[in-house]
C-alpha cells in the first residue's frame, strides 16, 4: 500500500476534472496548492472527447443574444425544474468560458470577420422562445474533442501532475464534532494491482456519469458512475436520479451519437412516409425543440406505427439537402460515423436514428460553488463535485444541448478555485485507522471468490431491464418490473466470480466493482422514478402524463439506508445489497421565472 | 522488438458466447502475454461467432466476458473518438472499434481468420496493453499548448477561416499511437518523437494565434525530430482520423528549410 498526501486532489480528467485542475493550480490566488488528478484512463481517452456540437454563450457573434435569455432557456427547458440561481451563473459566466478557451487555444470556427462562430441549437431561443438562435460556438462537430484535447494542452503547459489508470474506489471521510469531513480517497493502481490511499484537504469529484445501466447508450464503456456510487454508499443523498436525458439522434441499433448540430445546420427528421413529424409536435422550433420533447415525439410516431426500417423500430435523420460541403466542414465526424457503422452516406440518404440514453441530469447534490451537500443544504467540508457527476442543478429534469460542455467548465473551474481556497485555509484531517479497508476487501473478495454469476450475465440482464422499462417513457409497472429485476441481480451479484485473479491490469476485477456501482445507481434512478408521479423533462410516464407542479415541483434527493453492522455476505459493496432506499425533497430555487407550460 | 514464435495453443471452449441470428464464425488468434506467468508472448486462438456489422472489440469483448477474463486490452468510446483501443489487427495499426467484420472478409467467405496484436515498439506490458507513457513524453516535449506573449485580448483573437483552416487537419489528433507505432524508424529508435508529436507540433506551430513556433522548430530539428522521418507513409494510413500525417511531417520540414511558416 503506498501513501501520498496532495493539497487538492481531483477524481477524473475530463473536462471538469482538467478545468478544476488548471483552477486550482493557477487561477485560485491561493499559494499554489499541490494538485494532483486521478483518472481510470488517459485524460484523452475522456468522454467529453465524445461530445460535438457546440457549447453555448451568448456572445452575440452573428445576431442578437444575452445571458438572460440564455438563463430563460435553461430553465424552460429544464422543465422549471431547474434551480434558477445556479442557472444565471452558468448562463452570465459561460461567455468568459468560452472566451478562456479561446485564449487557451481552442480553435473554435470562425466568422467571416475572424470571430467565435455560432450556430443553433435546441431550445436556444431569441427573446424568451420566439425562435431559435445561434449561440453555440463550435469547433465542426468535434468540439467536445477540442475541449478535451485544449485543456489537456494546458495542464501539459502547467505541469500538472497526473496518475493515469488509478481507478478511485472509495471516498475517506473523518468523523468530527462537526459531522463527517472529506480526508482522502483510495485508488486501485491498473498496472499493479495496489491500492493508494490518497490524503488530501479538498477532493473534487469529477467521474461523470452512468450511461452503461442502459443497452443502447451513446456513452462510454467506462461510464460506470463511479463517483456517484461511492457517494450514494457513504449515505449520501443523490439529486434528482429519475431524471436521465435519452438523446433523439443516436445511430439505430448502436446508440452512437450523431449531433443537434446536425439539425442546428438545418437536418429534418422524418418518419417513414418522409413526413416532417416535429412539426406537429413543436410548431415554432420544430426540430429544433428540447431533447426530451424530440425523443418522446420519435418514440410515438414509432409506437402509433409510423416507425421506417423492416421492424418499424426507428426514424430518419435527413441531411441529404445540406450539400456535400456543410456535411464534410461543418460535420465531419458524424458523416463518417454513419458511413463507417451504418454503411449510409448522409449525403445521399437518411441515417436511421433512435434515442439513446446520454446524459444523467441528476448525482452529487453541490451549491454553485461546487461545495457536496450531506443533506439538504449542509455542505460537506472537503468534498466538491462537478461535470455530470453532479447536480446543481442547472439542468432541472431536461438538460438543453451544449449546457454539459459549459456545465463542465463553469462549475468545473468554480468547483476547482473552492477547493482550492478552502485548501488554503485548512490543514489536512487525519484519516481513519481503517481508511482503505472496504477497498481492500473488495479487491481481496474478488480475487478469491469461486461463486458461480458471471459479471457479463449480470449487467447485460441489467442493461436488458433498464431499457425495456426505465427508459424514454415509463409506467408503474415497467418501473415496478425494472425494481424487481435490479433486486434479483444484486441478490445475484452478492455471488459474483472473476476469471483473472491477477494484479497486472486486471480489468476483470474492475469491471465486477464498476458493475455494483451501475446496479446501486440503477437501484436509485427506479425508485425515484417509481415516486414521481408526474411527467415532467426527462421522466415520462404514461400513466402520468402530465406536469404536476402541486405535488412535484421539487427535486428528489435519495438516501441508501445503511445496515446497523456490515452484512455478512455483502463484500462487494460497502453496506450490503439488499439496503432500502429513503426518499426525500429539496425545494426548487425561483428567481425571475414562473412556471409555465411548455410550449415549443 | 523480436518477432515471437507463432505457437497457437489448443482451441477454447467458446460455446458460451451469445450467438444472434445470421452470424458467422470468426477465428480470432490474439498474441497474448502476461509476464505474471508467461516467459514469452503467445499465440491464442478463439472461435467467435460475430456479424459482418460488429466490430472486432465486440469480439474480443465476448472473449474477455465469457471465456478468459484475463483477456486484457484497453476500451472506452468504442466509436473511434477516445483512441484507447489502438492495435494491430491483420498486421496494421487500426482502432478496433473501426473494423467491422464485414471490411475483414472476403467476398461470399463464410469463415475468416482475424490476427490482433499489440502497436509496435511500446513495451508490452500484458496482452494488448503497452507501456504508453514514452508515446505522451514525445507528445509533452514538442510544446503542445498555445504559447502567446504580451497581454491577453478582452475578447477572443481574431483568426481569419483561412488562418483557422491551415492547422484543421492535424486538431483532428486523438492521440491513439496508431501513427507512431506503424513507424519503422520509431520501431528502430524509440527515441525518435515520432509522427504523433510532429502532428502536435504543427497543429501550434501552424496556427496564427501562436509565438511559440522556434522553441518547437528548434525542438524538431534535433537528431530525433523531423529529418529522422523516411517518408514511408505508413503513419498516413494508419491515422484512423484521416490525418495527412506524412504531409503535416513534410510541412514542419518546408517550415525549418525556408524558416518560415
Amino acid at each position: 500500500m503506498q501513501f501520498h498526501k496532495y493539497d487538492v486532489l481531483i477524481v477524473g480528467a475530463g473536462g471538469a476534472g482538467m478545468r478544476a485542475a488548471i483552477a486550482s493550480a493557477t487561477e485560485s490566488g491561493a499559494a499554489s496548492p499541490r494538485t494532483a488528478v486521478l483518472t481510470k484512463l488517459y485524460p484523452t481517452r475522456s468522454h467529453t472527447g465524445a461530445a460535438q456540437g457546440g457549447m453555448c454563450a451568448a456572445l452575440a457573434n452573428v445576431e442578437e443574444d444575452n445571458w438572460e435569455w440564455h438563463t430563460f432557456d435553461t430553465v424552460k427547458g429544464g422543465d422549471y425544474l431547474t434551480d434558477q440561481d445556479a442557472a444565471e451563473v452558468m448562463a452570465k459566466e459561460a461567455i468568459d468560458a468560452v472566451l478562456d478557451l479561446e485564449k487557451m487555444g481552442l480553435p473554435f470556427n470562425r466568422t467571416d470577420e475572424g470571430r467565435i462562430d455560432q450556430r443553433r441549437f435546441g431550445g436556444h431561443t431569441r427573446d424568451h422562445g420566439k425562435a431559435a438562435v445561434r449561440r453555440a460556438c463550435y469547433a465542426a462537430d468535434r468540439t467536445g474533442h477540442m475541449i478535451l484535447q485544449t485543456l489537456y494542452q494546458t495542464c501539459v503547459k502547467h505541469g500538472i501532475e497526473f496518475f493515469n489508470e488509478f481507478y478511485v474506489l472509495d471516498v475517506v471521510l473523518t468523523e468530527t464534532e462537526n459531522g463527517p469531513v472529506a480526508s482522502g480517497a483510495i485508488a486501485y493502481e491498473l498496472a499493479t494491482g495496489e491500492i493508494h490511499i490518497f490524503q488530501a484537504k479538498s477532493i473534487v469529484f469529477a467521474t461523470g456519469g452512468f450511461g452503461k445501466v442502459f443497452k443502447t447508450t451513446s456513452n462510454a464503456h467506462t461510464l460506470t458512475g463511479d463517483g456517484m456510487g461511492i457517494y450514494f454508499r457513504k449515505g449520501l443523498p443523490l439529486e434528482d436520479m429519475e431524471f436521465y436525458q435519452f438523446h433523439p439522434t443516436g445511430l439505430a441499433g448502436l446508440g452512437i451519437l450523431l449531433t443537434e448540430g446536425a439539425r442546428g445546420e438545418g437536418a429534418i427528421l422524418r418518419n417513414e412516409s418522409g413526413e416532417r413529424f416535429m412539426e406537429r409536435y413543436a410548431p415554432t422550433i420544430k426540430d429544433l425543440a428540447p431533447r426530451d420533447i424530440v425523443a418522446r415525439s420519435m418514440v410515438l410516431e414509432v409506437l402509433e406505427g409510423r416507425g421506417a426500417g423492416p421492424e418499424k423500430d426507428y426514424v430518419f435523420l435527413d441531411c441529404t439537402h445540406l450539400g456535400e460541403e456543410v456535411l464534410e466542414t461543418k460535420l465531419p465526424d458524424i458523416t463518417e460515423f454513419a458511413r463507417t457503422y451504418l454503411g449510409i452516406d448522409p449525403v445521399y440518404e437518411p441515417v436511421p436514428v433512435y434515442p439513446t440514453a446520454h446524459y444523467a441530469m441528476g448525482g452529487i447534490p453541490t451549491n454553485v460553488d461546487g461545495e457536496a451537500l450531506r443533506d439538504n443544504d449542509t455542505v460537506l467540508p472537503g468534498l466538491y463535485a462537478a461535470g455530470e457527476v453532479a447536480c446543481v442543478s442547472v439542468h432541472g429534469s431536461n438538460r438543453l444541448g451544449t449546457n454539459s460542455l459549459l456545465d463542465i467548465n463553469v462549475f468545473g473551474r468554480r468547483a476547482g478555485m473552492a477547493a482550492a481556497r478552502y485548501a488554503a485555509r485548512s490543514e489536512h484531517v487525519e484519516l481513519p485507522d481503517d481508511a482503505a479497508e472496504t477497498v481492500e476487501g473488495m479487491v481481496q473478495h474478488l480475487r478469491t471468490a469461486t461463486g458461480g454469476e458471471r459479471v457479463a450475465d449480470i449487467r447485460t440482464e441489467l442493461q436488458q431491464t433498464m431499457d425495456s422499462n426505465a427508459a424514454v417513457y415509463r409506467t408503474e409497472d415497467t418501473l415496478k418490473q425494472a425494481l424487481s429485476d435490479v433486486h434479483a441481480l444484486k441478490e445475484r451479484y452478492g455471488r459474483v466470480a472473476v476469471h483473472d485473479k491477477g494484479k497486472r491490469f486486471n480489468t476483470d476485477l474492475l469491471e465486477a466493482i464498476e458493475l455494483g456501482f451501475l446496479l446501486d445507481l440503477a437501484e436509485a434512478l427506479v425508485t425515484t422514478a417509481l415516486a414521481r408521479k408526474e411527467s415532467r423533462g426527462g421522466h415520462a410516464r404514461e400513466d402520468y402524463p402530465d406536469r404536476d407542479d402541486v405535488n412535484f415541483m421539487r427535486h428528489s434527493m435519495c438516501y441508501k439506508l445503511l445496515p446497523e453492522q456490515k452484512e455478512e455476505n455483502a463484500p462487494l459493496g460497502l453496506t450490503g445489497f439488499t439496503s432500502d432506499i429513503r426518499l426525500d425533497y429539496k425545494p426548487v430555487v425561483f428567481t425571475r421565472y414562473e412556471p409555465m407550460e411548455r410550449k415549443y | 522488438m523480436a518477432s515471437p514464435t507463432p505457437t497457437d495453443t489448443a482451441a477454447h471452449d467458446t460455446s458460451q458466447i451469445p450467438a444472434p441470428e445470421g452470424s458467422i464464425t470468426v477465428t480470432v488468434r490474439v498474441l497474448r502475454f502476461n509476464p505474471e506467468f508467461d516467459d514469452e508472448p503467445h499465440w491464442e486462438s478463439y472461435d467467435v461467432p460475430a456479424l459482418p456489422t460488429d466490430r472486432v472489440l465486440n469480439l474480443l469483448i465476448n472473449i474477455k466476458s465469457y471465456v478468459d477474463g484475463t483477456l486484457s486490452f484497453r476500451r472506452s468510446c468504442a466509436h473511434g473518438i477516445c483512441g484507447s483501443d489502438a492495435m494491430q489487427i491483420n498486421g496494421v495499426n487500426r482502432l478496433a472499434c473501426k473494423v467491422l467484420i464485414k471490411d475483414l472478409l472476403a467476398k461470399g467467405n463464410k469463415r475468416t481468420t482475424i490476427s490482433v496484436a499489440p502497436i509496435k515498439g511500446l513495451p508490452q506490458m500484458k496482452d494488448l496493453y503497452v507501456d504508453m507513457e514514452p508515446f505522451f513524453e514525445a507528445f509533452k516535449a514538442v510544446k503542445p499548448y498555445l504559447i502567446a506573449y504580451g497581454n491577453e485580448p478582452t475578447h477572443e483573437r481574431i483568426q481569419s477561416q483561412a488562418d483557422r483552416e491551415r492547422f484543421d487537419d492535424t486538431t483532428k489528433c486523438i492521440l491513439c499511437a496508431c501513427c507512431t507505432t506503424s513507424c519503422p524508424v520509431f520501431w528502430s529508435d524509440g527515441s525518435y518523437f515520432g509522427p504523433a508529436a510532429i502532428v502536435n507540433a504543427h497543429r501550434f506551430i501552424f496556427d496564427s494565434r501562436d509565438e511559440g513556433s522556434e522553441e518547437r522548430l528548434d525542438i524538431l530539428n534535433d537528431t530525433e525530430g523531423v529529418w529522422r522521418c523516411r517518408t514511408t507513409f505508413n503513419c498516413t494510413d494508419a491515422c484512423p482520423r484521416g490525418i495527412q500525417v506524412t504531409k503535416a511531417i513534410q510541412e514542419v520540414k518546408q517550415a525549418l528549410l525556408f524558416k518560415r511558416v
